[in-house]
């Protein structure tokens, strides 16, 4: 059954839609991640424009984030005023993200510099992590403990300010700065920052990993919710009925990843998602060192009524 | 089959009718030059691109009204060409640079149109002169406009531009798909792809002789979306805070629901 999308103006298999959300459901149920580095570069394969997709995946973060902090709300295990910080951070990023986003596409250069950016962050989150989870596995085969983390020059910094859910007192500085670097990568590359933003709160910022995921996601869902606002009002580059495809597959996929993901060992998972990481870091950087098949490129100059 | 085969008896008589009404009456309407004009039908004039919208097949018919007996010159020949709106395109090629490959060079096409279909009675070259092509805009080298470019070899650019069109479907050139009966009835049937970009799409009928075209017709087929589709891409012009709000009250209800669905069913 094929459903045309009113705002990218293409026709798509709808239950292909369907399919990659639930796909990347799975997998963020799975991993705890939002998927959207997934699922942005699965949306241009399959013929979606890329700044409608960027723009839309940003949407569908906001729901899959709604989601998954009303979970972890209930656990209490989000730290709100931390996540209030890193918002605040988050809000500037999108807004210079977006200019990034639209000086480059006027020079024709936004799809390989959104490439580049996913190759060069999934490469070294995938890699750390991959480092980090095989060190982690093995250490634990050998039965010593995991080294306590160091306070290192982050905590000599100004403003500080004291984070109770996440038993801190530190400066305000670096998770504004986390938060406006994940923020610019949300409006570029039209992904939740979650990948990056969960590393950063555990080795940077040193917070307890059980409140990690709950107050990233909490932080997600404003940034994604500001990108797609500037992308709706800039570029009308939002496709609502893609978006809602891609919601109604991702929820029921996120379920059912859930469930695999409580079967395995948490180091097991980390080095799946790494490798994971890593296929996609892969696959994009090979598109940019082969010759593509194609070595022009259409963009048609839309005139809007 | 059979709609085709009626059309065609009703067309027969109609063409008769005209031959037989116009002998006398109507000789000083037409000018010499066009002695023989179009009589046009479509299927459909409009095409609505609802949500389910997975191409279109248009059917345009129509016969030939001619005052005179038939001339006997040379055989009369149609073409058939259908262009959706025009809009300037950028086209641009990518290089090695630094071990990857990147847009390095760009040419704007000043007008191109979205969609582009010629049908012919013949091959294209028995059917028309380049001169005539060239006065016309028939083929689709010609459709595509293309001045003030200084880049050295602008002409690959443009013709990436018909070639990843025609790959995609949007331009095409179909010899002998125009049936043309006794030199007056003719009929061909048009695909549309799904891709199809809303607006007019401007219809065009040439009648040529010996490369000449003796005729030329013109209508429009309008493309538009309709029903939710019209209400959600005007909404996202004409109130992008309002649409934008009303993607994120999508989603995040959504995804309460979702949560709040699933604690349902853990409970329970």
């Amino acid at each position: 059954m094929n459903i045309y999308l009113p705002i990218a103006e293409v026709s798509v298999n709808a239950f292909l839609v369907l399919g990659l959300g639930g796909m990347v459901g799975v997998l963020s149920g799975m991993f705890g991640v939002g998927g959207g580095f997934l699922l942005t570069p699965l949306l241009f394969f399959i013929g979606i424009p890329p700044a409608v997709a960027v723009a839309t995946g940003a949407n569908q973060i906001v729901a899959s984030s709604v989601s998954g902090v009303l979970a972890h709300l209930r656990r209490r295990s989000v730290d709100l005023k931390m996540g209030v910080v890193l918002q605040v951070g988050g809000m500037i990023g999108a807004v210079l993200g977006i200019a990034i986003f639209n000086y480059l596409k006027s020079l024709g250069q936004v799809d390989l510099f959104v490439t580049l950016c996913y190759v060069v962050f999934l490469g070294i989150v995938g890699g750390l992590m991959f480092i980090e989870s095989v060190n982690a596995l093995r250490k634990s085969r050998r039965g010593t403990p995991p080294k306590r983390k160091q306070r290192g020059w982050v905590h000599s910094l100004p403003f500080k300010m004291r984070f109770r859910t996440s038993g801190l007192y530190i400066s305000i500085l670096p998770p504004v700065a986390v938060g406006l670097f994940v923020g610019m990568l949300t409006a570029i590359m039209g992904v939740g920052g979650g990948f990056i933003m969960v590393p950063a709160m555990i080795y940077l910022l040193g917070m307890p990993t059980k409140v990690v995921v709950g107050t990233s996601l909490f932080q997600i869902i404003t940034v994604t919710a500001a990108t797609t606002m500037m992308h709706a009002i800039t570029n009308q580059t939002v496709d609502i009925v893609l978006a809602v495809l891609l919601l109604v597959g991702g929820v029921v996929g996120a379920q059912f990843g859930t469930r695999i993901g409580m079967r395995l060992k948490a180091e097991q998972l980390r080095i799946l998602l790494a490798l994971l990481v890593l296929l996609v870091c892969a696959k994009l950087a090979l598109d940019l060192l082969l010759e593509p098949s194609e070595i022009y490129s259409l963009s048609p100059v839309r005139v809007t009524k | 089959m059979r709609i085709l085969r009626s059309l065609h008896a009703l067309l027969a008589s109609l063409c008769a009718a005209c031959v037989l009404v116009l002998v006398a009456p109507f000789a000083s309407v037409t000018s010499p030059a066009q002695a023989e004009e179009v009589v046009l039908g479509l299927s459909h004039d409009r095409v609505a691109i609802t949500a389910n919208f997975d191409g279109s097949e248009i059917l345009i018919f129509g016969a030939v009204k001619r005052e005179t007996p038939i001339p006997t010159t040379a055989p009369l020949e149609v073409i058939v060409t259908v262009s959706g709106p025009k809009e300037p395109v950028i086209v641009r090629r990518k290089d090695r640079s630094m071990g990857i490959w990147v847009n390095t060079a760009s040419v704007s096409v000043d007008s191109a149109p979205s969609f582009y279909a010629v049908a012919t009675s013949a091959p294209f070259g028995a059917v028309l002169r380049d001169t005539e092509d060239l006065r016309h805009k028939i083929s689709i080298r010609r459709a595509i406009r293309s001045v003030g470019s200084t880049l050295q070899g602008a002409q690959d650019f443009s013709n990436a531009l018909m070639r990843i069109r025609e790959e995609k479907g949007f331009y095409s050139l179909q010899e002998n798909a125009v049936t043309l009966d006794e030199q007056t009835l003719f009929r061909t049937a048009l695909q549309m792809p799904a891709d199809l970009i809303e607006g007019e799409y401007e219809t065009r009928i040439f009648l040529t002789r010996a490369g000449r075209v003796v005729s030329r017709y013109e209508t429009v087929i309008q493309v538009n979306k309709v029903g939710l589709e019209r209400f959600l891409y005007n909404l996202s012009q004409d109130q992008p805070p309002l649409y934008g709000l009303l993607a994120l009250v999508i989603a995040a209800l959504s995804g309460w629901g979702a949560a709040a669905l699933f604690q349902m069913l853990r409970n329970s």
